[in-house]
């Protein structure tokens, strides 16, 4: 970010001082530093994650927006790229992976499966998009999206970073700390959310057709 | 066609008159052989007709007979066409068909998987867990009397969309209102998983441990389903003595999209762009595969120019698929990303041409029934000239020059035994991965599809099978690829690019059809029966990255733990196609 955005509060700084001082809100200077280093969890799902491995290399570069640097553990992660369907199978591995994140912590539901089911939605094993379980930020539709594509959706995450404040995110609170937990769905019959316990107990009993 | 069943030359039925019978079902080939005899009968075809590679196992369900069948498909490592094989069974009770694991090791995830999603079990199986879904799963998803919970017709196009439908969505009609399903009276609250018990049971053969009376523990470990060098969500159960391997199990269905089920309510041409997502390295070469196996069904014959524009696509899609992999390899290594970069900057220009013909770079969705949807444009068979004569071949010399004498990767890669000659075939691994071994076995040549007998090219092999022979192999294929290009960009007619006319429905007659192709992984085939309706009876997919892993226990065992991931990554696995 350059000096004339970075010290928009508009404080007249002295002359002689111009090019050695600049001042900002704390919001500002901390977003600008989350932003510019947005690491995501290295971990693809399908097919999405070799259009994600494209948007790395030397063609499309998302070094060029701090984004280069994929952990491969979830907890040095500010981001989980969901890139690719999602199956029963795997969504308590995910929400084990998307838990140990630590705090702020954002999901992109890239292309089409992750966002909604895609193509397989019909499938018995297919978790018909990932907001079913995790908070979504950015969608990015496409199947598979291009590099393009997801370096645009980025820059929408970038943004909603940038508008975000100290004062009034979750993660600070000591009440709302845990705010974020998702608890772990269960291997059933067939997949078991934990928070629809009660529903399912009483849909289940009710007799078919 | 390319592959055609013998049911002549190979006279089983006079060998073993009274248990076997040719299959008379009009579009049917192969023998139907007695359930008890069947262990006996495939020793006899393994050992007297030297039929070595049991390629396919998948089952098939004929509700409205009321009969399940188990359909083996085998061929010779030294060529020629197949010979298929089934066994009926009642559809009661339990259905029980004798495990082939003796005769056959390679059929050990396969049988799994046909036990998983049909409910077949193979009696004496050492390990018959479920495979692509999880222990505790209500039913067996490919039966055809199992329906899914998002289950609205039995086959596409559905009525409520198709005329004059409006579309309601899929949650609606479900009382859950999600893609869930659960029996009558259901409590989850009381509901204990399963969880990974009987893994770890099947892992605890492996813990007798007391050398000299000193205990020393093993240790499980998990790798994957998120691990960056398992190549997609992958998983090993791994049980360590310090750094030694003395047990594995691979753990997939990570990725289990259902294939087979959506395949058997799309039409024909609907399950075009499905293929594209198994291994989405090489929708091309995926296409090339089902195209084959309908149109042996259809019975057409597929137009010159685009039989060469086929060719064309497969083999650029196997050289960007073979940089990809010296790419990952070297991750794997641990040459973090560099290599890969290098591989990546030529995929992007694959990608290019595949983008100006199909439309989309990765998912191309480009072959039709009797030809190819659309011509190359203008201007792109030249980028591809200057590609297949000028820049590939340079760029996998640069590629070679820079890795092939690297001290580091030398020593890393040379003398760690993958698997040899014998095992390989043991356990139906097909591909790179056995022509390292030595045995020269590609379906280009060995069974040729397409017009690739028009082609002068050699069949890489390479005779160590230590991980230096598996990376050498693939700049070998890289080679042979570009030789075939060469011609094939030269020969190539001019004329219509479909035999057919462009039409969203297929008329299929009833009968089976298994087409099988090389793609850059290994044996890629379909097996499809058609009723005569517009949608496919059964569809099945043989993938060749789930058929290959069935080896990874044998290739693990007694080496380090270090070079597993290596080993695992010469195998070239990916979880679309591994898990579909």
């Amino acid at each position: 970010m350059d000096n004339e955005k970075l010290s928009l509060p508009g404080y007249d700084i002295p002359e002689d001082l111009e090019h050695a001082v600049a001042i900002t809100t704390l919001d500002r200077i901390y977003n600008w530093g989350r932003r510019s280093s947005v690491w995501p969890l290295m971990f693809g799902l399908a097919c999405c994650a070799i259009e994600m491995i494209a948007a790395q290399a030397a063609r499309y570069d998302m070094a060029r927006f701090g984004m280069e640097v994929m952990r491969p553990t979830p907890r040095q992660a500010d981001l989980m790229l969901v890139s690719g369907t999602v199956t029963k199978k795997m969504i308590p591995a995910l929400v084990r992976l998307y838990n140990q994140m630590p705090e702020p912590k954002y999901v992109v539901a890239m292309g089409a499966c992750a966002s909604g089911g895609g193509p397989f939605k019909e499938g018995y094993n297919v978790v018909a998009g990932v907001d079913k379980f995790l908070p979504v930020d950015v969608y990015i539709p496409g199947c598979p999206p291009t590099p393009q594509a997801l370096i645009a959706g980025m820059i929408k995450l970038q943004e909603k970073i940038d508008k975000q404040s100290l004062k009034r995110v979750a993660w600070y609170d000591g009440k709302k700390k845990d705010a974020n937990f998702i608890p772990e769905p269960i291997l059933g019959p067939d997949l078991i959310d934990p928070r629809r316990n009660a529903e399912i107990k009483s849909l289940a009993a009710v007799k078919e057709g | 066609m390319a592959t055609t069943f013998l049911t002549s030359t190979v006279d089983l039925v006079a060998r073993f008159p009274g248990s076997v019978t040719a299959d008379a079902r009009p579009g049917y080939h192969g023998f139907i052989v007695e359930k008890d005899k069947l262990v006996e009968i495939a020793t006899a075809i393994r050992d007297e007709f030297g039929y070595d590679l049991l390629t396919a196992v998948t089952g098939v369900d004929y509700l409205p007979e009321n009969k399940m069948e188990v359909v083996y498909h085998a061929y010779k490592t030294t060529g020629g066409p197949g010979l298929m094989f089934k066994v009926q069974v009642p559809r009661v009770g339990p259905v029980e068909v004798p495990s082939l694991i003796e005769v056959y090791p390679g059929v050990d995830l396969q049988e799994r998987e046909a036990w998983d999603l049909l409910g077949i079990k193979f009696t004496g199986h050492p390990d018959l867990r479920r495979i692509l879904m999880w222990e505790g799963f209500e039913g067996h998803p490919l039966r055809k009397d199992w329906k899914e919970p998002f289950y609205e017709e039995d086959f596409k196009p559905f009525k409520s969309r198709w005329p004059e439908g409006k579309h309601v969505s899929a949650e609606e009609k479900n009382p859950f209102k999600d893609n869930l399903k659960y029996p009558q009276n259901f409590d989850p609250e009381k509901w204990i998983p399963e969880g990974d018990a009987m893994l770890y049971g099947s892992l605890a053969r492996y813990t007798t441990v007391d050398p000299e009376g000193l205990k020393a523990d093993r240790i499980v470990v998990n790798m994957g389903p998120q691990h960056p060098s398992t190549h997609g969500v992958f998983r090993a159960a791994i049980t360590l003595e310090g750094e030694t391997i003395v047990g594995l199990k691979p753990v997939v269905g990570y990725l289990h999209r259902n294939h087979d089920k959506i395949g058997e309510r799309n039409t024909y041409l609907q399950n075009m762009p499905y293929t594209d997502r198994l291994d989405y390295f090489n929708s091309m070469s995926n296409n090339f595969g089902y195209a084959i196996a309908v149109e042996k069904l259809m019975n057409i014959k597929v137009a010159e120019r685009a039989e060469y524009l086929r060719v064309i696509m497969a083999e650029l899609s196997r050289i960007q698929n073979h940089l990809v992999f010296v790419g990952m390899l070297l991750n794997d290594l641990g040459a973090m990303y560099t290599p890969a970069l290098y591989a990546f900057e030529e995929r992007e220009l694959i990608l290019d041409i595949f983008e100006a013909t199909a439309g989309s770079r990765m998912m191309c969705n480009y072959f039709r029934f009797g030809g190819v949807v659309r011509d190359v444009p203008e201007g792109v068979l030249q980028k591809i000239k200057d590609l297949v004569f000028d820049r590939l071949p340079a760029k996998t010399d640069e590629m070679e020059r820079f890795l092939s004498e690297n001290e580091v990767l030398v020593s890393r890669l040379q003398g760690v035994k993958v698997i040899d000659a014998e095992d390989a075939v043991r356990f139906s691994m097909t591909g790179p991965v056995l022509r390292a071994t030595g045995v020269p076995y590609d379906i280009r040549r060995a069974d040729p599809y397409g017009v690739y007998d028009r082609f002068d090219f050699d069949v890489a092999v390479r005779y160590n099978g230590d991980l230096m022979d598996n990376y050498l192999i693939r700049l070998d294929e890289i080679r042979q690829s570009l030789r075939i290009l060469e011609q094939a960009v030269k020969q190539i007619p001019e004329g219509p690019i479909n035999s057919q006319k462009p039409q969203y429905q297929v008329r299929v007659p009833a009968g089976e059809a298994y087409g099988r192709i090389e793609s850059p992984k290994g044996e890629l085939a379909f097996y499809v029966i058609s009723n005569g309706k517009p949608n496919p009876w059964r569809y099945h997919v043989r993938p060749a990255s789930f058929v290959n892993i069935t080896a990874l226990e044998k290739m693990c065992l007694g080496t380090k733990i270090a070079d597993f991931v290596v080993l695992l990554g010469v195998l070239d696995i990916v979880m679309g196609e591994l898990d579909r």
